[in-house]
Order: C-alpha cells, then structure tokens, then sequence
C-alpha cells in the first residue's frame, strides 16, 4: 500500500480525505460510483452509528451509510492534517 | 447566475394542439432514486401516487393521464429511480426496460422527464449522459430548487441547457413551482415527432468514471455552486445519530407511538362506537319489526361497526408512519438498526421493507425489489408478514382494551395496555429474526449484499401530504368495511340462523347453537379448545384468512346475534365468554398466523410460485398454532 493511504473504514470522525481506489466487485462498486465514490473526489467522515457501525460519509452533498466491511475496501488520501 | 426563468431553446410560440391527435403519447419520468419522480408524477396527474423521503419508494411503474395540466390525452409513466441504466435490481430493471420499450404491454416513450435533484448536480447528472443516448426528446427538471437557493447553491440554467442539448428547467415539485414549462415542453416534443426522428447518438460514456468526469466538466461549466450541506441536517443527526442518545430516542419514539394509540386513539375509538352504536338503533326503528332487522342491525351492522370503530387508531398510527417516513427519520433508524440486522445475517436493505410491513406486508414485500441478491429478497419476502401490519391492530385493541387493566407505570408516561401491544409487536419482529437466522442457515447461504443508504435531507412533512395519506388509508379501511366485512358477516349472520324450522305454519330462525354455523363451530372446537378458544373464535378464526381485520367482523356479528349477549357490547360480551389465557393467545396467534390472502396473492406473483405462498401459509400456522397453545396453557396455570 503506498504511503499516505487509508481504508475509509479506518478513518475517524472528522476526518477528510480523497478517494483513490475503490476495491469492490464489479456491482457495489457501480452503485457506489454513482454515489460519487470514484477516485478524485473528497469524502468526510461525518457520524458513527451509535452500535460503532455502519458509518455516515459525506461525498458530493450527500451523506451515505456504509458498513465498515464496505469501507474496508476503500481507500483514500487524508487530507493533511487529519481532522479539520 | 441563478435563474428561476424557465429556460428553453428560442422557438416560435407553439399553437396548442389542434383538432388532429397528437402524435405525442406517452411521456416518461425518470431520475435516480429519491429526487422527486412519484411528487412530480401526483402533481402531473392529480394521482396520489405513494411518496417518502426515503430512496426506492416506489418499485413498480405507474402510468396516469396529465390532467393536472389539462393533457388528459398523454400518458406519464412513473419509473423507479435508477443511477444508470445498467441495473443490478429488480426495480431498475423495470425502469430501463419501459424506458428503452422492451416493458410488455407497454407503450415506448415518446419523451422523457429526466427529474434531477438541483441539491447534488455532480452525481445527478451522471444519469443525464445514458438518458439523452436513448434519443428521446427529454426535458430536463432541476426539482428541490428551492432548497438549492435557501442553502446558497446557484446554477446558469442557460448555460446548462446549452451544454446538455436539452432544455432545462428549475422546479418544486413539492411546492409545485415552475412546472408551467412541462406543457410547453409537451407541445414542441409534439411538433419534434412530426419531423424526421432525431439523430440517435450512440452512447459514448460506457464507465461511471467517464460518465462523472462528463458531469463534473458540465456543471463547471454552468457555473454550479453546490449548496452547503443543510445546517438542520447535520444538527439534527449529531444528536438523532448519537452514541447514547440515539438509542434512546428511537426507543422513545416507538414508545410514544403506541402510547399515543391508546390514550388518544382509545377513547376517540369508543366514542365513536357509542354514535355508531346510537345510530344504528336508531336506524334499526325505521325498519319493520321481523328478520330484516335482525339482518340489518344484528348481523349487518354490529359487524361492519365492530371494525370501524377502530379507526381512529389506524389513522394515528399511520400518522407516524407518515411523520416518519416523510421527514427522513426512517433512513436513520434503519442505520441504527443495522446492527441487529447483521446479525441474523440480512442485509441492511431489508430494514426498509421491513419497517414498511409495519403498514402493510403487502407493499413491504414489492419494497423487497431493491434488494439486489435474489435469495436475501426472498429471505426478506417469507419473513415480512411476521411484521405486525395495521390489520393487527383491531383485533389487538379489542383484547388489550377488554383484558388488560389501564394501569400506569412511571408517573403515568408508561400504560401497561401500550406495553403489552409494543410486546405483540416484539414478538412478531422476533419471530422474523428467528426466521431469517433458520432461513440463513439451512436454505439461503448468500454472500452478504453490501449495505448502502442514502441518507436524505430532513424535511418537515406536509400537512397536505400527511392528510392525503390519511384520507387515502382511511378510505381504503371504510372500503373494507364496506366491503370484505359486510360480505362476511352477511354469509356469518344466514349460516347462523338457518336451517329454517317450520312451526304452527310460520318459517323461525333457528337458534344458534343449532344453526349451521353452531355445528361447524362445535366440529372445529376439538382442535382449538387447547388453545382457549370457544367455538365462535373458531369460527372468526376460519373467516379471517381473507384478511385479519374480518374476525373482529365476524365477533361483532355472532356475539351481536346472539340473545345472550345482544345488547351488552362486543368488549363485555368477549370478557365473559373468554378466559386471559384464551385472550393472549388469541392475539399470540395473531401474532404469528398468515391471515391474509393478499399476502399469499403477492408472495405467489413476486416469487412467480405457488410454492413459497403455500410453504408461508402453512409455517406461519403451524407456529401459530402451537405459540397460542404454550401461551394458554402456561397463563391458565399461572393464573
């Protein structure tokens, strides 16, 4: 893994990053890139459900629930600085 | 720029249609899921097409004709949502294949309503590019453009047009604003159709990665600022999403919903069984003093009014499922929920579905079409009528309310009746659970589907479209009533006056006991008399399997004809005819049985067998069946 990138799931509350792989079969995969989550774009960390998972993201004005089984799968550039 | 104008390409003002038919028949809705396409569609229509804040309410296509704009001569079909149009669903398939006109029976599309939410062009648009490739006339509708202006967001709609090749438009389908551009649109796709059919442009955006670069260079060049995240939103969620205090709310709420059925809907229902009641005598005097009274008022009437009295509690509860669902709380609670979910093995996806049987198990089960793994949505069909639908709710009320005392806990927030009725609703989602885990572990070993959940805006549900649930669902119970429960307790109150005996020349009733539905009750007794049931619950056991509400009918009826128990109320009557332990498991039995054919109907339709109907019905029994036998024999014992 190069350095400087995370799995979503790995990612805190708080945290920003950019999407730079995705890792899932071909049909998650597709409905997640039309969710936005494609390389390039930026993605928040915004809310943990309260059970620890799934966890809310923000990506292009929308906030999506993920398991963290699907987040494991995704990998993104934390912005520098972690947290705002 | 923002522009509120309606932007389309420069053209002559188009004559209405004249005389000649036009060649424009049918007009498409189309968007991804949770943009507006059903509002839009019941603006257009005038039909009250179910609508939620929530993605993937509706599953199926529905067409109406555009009276609201006076085109009574165009059809709009209604769509799913898809993302694109290659499909991994059962509901998006629909869409692509009424779109592209391979749907049977019916018509290709002549043009598109592309609906797009104006919150969140980037993504939206990325369903524009495979829409324009199918070569359709398409208009193009920013909808939720009041909400993009309230948070700051601004678009040139002209420049927008200009870069799709489409004509663009702002609108509130929710409010109903700038939708005069629709007819417009209609008549000059008209006059397109007359002229040789448009180029078609062969689709050139193949992967989502090119289709979002498209996208992002369109709305960066329609100088798109997207509106900052909803301040209310975030708010509400740090808390509605809270570690220790979510749970809790979501607790409370359930709680607060079933409270709120007994102490408000309780007395609203018995004060209308007591008008109800009042006006049947009274209009019991008006007829002649021989059978066609007894008919009317004994067997007719004390049926059909033993159901409608119930519904108060079915509009409230279907008042906070509409709250619920509109406001965008029911996409949170499923995300809380997840966890249990998970752990039985069921995707995430299935919460939805489930929460909806809560309604109805009947649009729950069409809801299991957004479930992309084919066994986990036929996991999520065979345990969906466990959920506790609104046909439970009379016969609940009509046992707690006669046996269970009204007494309060906590200083009065806690009743014991409300406990007992969110316990009826536990043990159904538990015996869904159970299913699901027996389910998982001997027939459906699949592969866990991905949980993904779009979590919409929060919004204030509106007055009008909370009303026009309720009128819609109060209309559909009256109907029953009127309907089902009138036909049953007919056929109930003749079978239990026959056969006819001939005395000193004058045709008498006979007594019930004696009657036809005496003696089939006393031939059933033997197999419910374990379970604390006499004959006369047998009997209303027998007539609800077309639908649970019936046996409250069918009570109403015998207990109303009966001369013991005549005058003195269905409550009473049931309180001194039943012992507690018949009572709980009654309702235990209701709890668990498939009393319902139009379940069976749609279980058969969406699994395309008879087999897995047949498999339900006869599992659900079985369990029912022998939970009502526990439950009697240990509340006799103990008490």
């Amino acid at each position: 893994m190069k350095t400087g990138v995370t799995a979503l799931s790995d990612a805190k509350v708080g945290n920003v990053g950019i999407v730079e792989s995705v890792d899932l079969p071909e049909e998650v995969s597709h409905h997640l890139a039309h969710l936005g989550f494609l390389p390039g774009t930026r993605v928040e960390v915004v809310h943990r459900a309260p059970a620890g998972d799934p966890t809310v993201y923000r990506i292009d004005g929308v906030e999506v629930g993920l398991r963290s089984e699907t987040a494991r799968h995704i990998f993104l550039k934390l912005a520098p600085g972690g947290a705002k | 720029m923002s522009c509120h104008a309606p932007v389309l390409e420069p053209l002559e003002p188009v004559p209405p249609p004249s005389g000649a038919r036009s060649r424009l028949k049918t007009v498409a809705l189309i968007g991804p899921p949770n943009s507006g396409k059903s509002t839009l569609f019941n603006r257009l229509t005038g039909m009250r097409q179910k609508v939620a804040n929530y993605p993937g309410v509706t599953v199926e296509h529905h067409s109406g004709r555009m009276k609201s704009i006076g085109r009574s001569d165009l059809t709009l079909i209604d769509l799913p949502g898809i993302y694109s149009l290659a499909t991994y669903s059962e509901d998006a398939r629909v869409a692509v294949d009424v779109l592209t006109g391979k749907m049977p029976g019916v018509p290709r599309p002549d043009c598109v309503l592309l609906v797009l939410d104006a919150t969140h062009m980037n993504r939206q648009l990325m369903l524009a590019a495979p829409v324009f490739s199918i070569g359709l006339p398409t208009l193009v509708l920013l909808n939720m453009s009041d909400q993009m202006d309230d948070r700051g967001g601004k678009l040139d709609t002209l420049a927008l047009a200009r870069e799709l090749g489409h004509p663009v438009a702002l609108i509130s389908a929710a409010k109903g604003t700038g939708l005069d551009v629709v007819p417009d649109f209609l008549l000059r796709a008209d006059k397109a159709l007359e002229k040789s059919p448009r180029p078609v442009q062969l689709p050139v955006l193949q992967t989502p990665s090119e289709c979002r670069k498209w996208a992002t260079q369109v709305t960066v060049r329609s100088a798109y600022q997207s509106p900052s995240a909803s301040l209310w939103t975030s708010r509400l969620d740090a808390v509605l999403l809270h570690r220790w205090i979510a749970p809790v709310v979501f607790l409370a709420v359930v709680f607060a919903v079933f409270q709120v059925v007994f102490t408000i809907g309780q007395p609203l229902s018995d004060g209308l069984g007591r008008v109800l009641t009042h006006a049947g005598a009274k209009a019991a005097l008006l007829l002649p003093d021989n059978w066609m009274r007894l008919l009317l008022r004994d067997g007719l009437w004390n049926g059909v009014q033993s159901v409608l009295v119930f519904l108060p509690q079915i509009l409230l509860l279907f008042l906070f499922i509409g709250i619920l669902e509109d406001s965008g709380y029911l996409a949170r609670a499923a995300l809380i929920a997840d966890r249990v979910m998970r752990s039985i093995g069921l995707n995430g996806k299935a919460f939805i579905p489930l929460l909806s049987a809560y309604a109805c198990a009947v649009p729950a089960i069409m809801a299991t079409r957004t479930i992309e793994n084919k066994r986990e949505r036929l996991a999520t069909i065979l345990i969906a009528p466990f959920m506790t639908c609104s046909a439970r709710l009379p016969i609940y009320t009509l046992i707690i309310a006669a046996f269970i005392p009204n007494r309060l806990f906590l200083g009065g927030v806690i009743g014991l009746r409300a406990l007992v009725m969110i316990g009826l609703y536990a043990l159904g989602f538990l015996a869904a659970l159970l299913t699901a885990k027996l389910l998982n572990s001997s027939v459906m070993k699949a592969s866990p589907a991905p949980f993904i959940l779009e979590l919409p805006q929060y919004r204030w549900p509106t007055v009008q479209g909370l009303a026009m649930r309720l009128y819609d669902r109060g209309m559909l119970f009256v109907k029953k009533a009127g309907t089902i429960i009138l036909g049953v307790s007919l056929v109930i109150w003749i079978l239990s006056v026959l056969p006819l005996h001939f005395a000193s020349g004058t045709a008498q009733f006979s007594d019930m006991a004696n009657s036809v539905i005496g003696h089939l009750g006393r031939f059933i007794e033997p197999v419910i008399r374990p379970l604390g049931f006499n004959w006369k619950i047998g009997i209303g056991l027998l007539s609800s399997i077309f639908a649970r509400e019936v046996i409250v009918g069918t009570l109403g009826t015998l207990y109303g004809a009966d001369p013991a128990t005549h005058s003195v109320g269905l409550q009473a009557a049931l309180r001194h005819d039943m012992t507690l332990g018949g009572a709980i498991a009654l309702v235990v039995f209701f709890a668990f049985a498939m009393q319902c054919t139009s379940t069976l109907a749609v279980v058969r339709r969406e699994t395309n067998s008879w087999k897995f109907p047949v498999l339900q019905f006869c599992y659900m029994t079985f369990v029912a069946y022998f939970a009502a036998l526990i439950t009697n024999q240990v509340i006799t014992r103990l008490f």
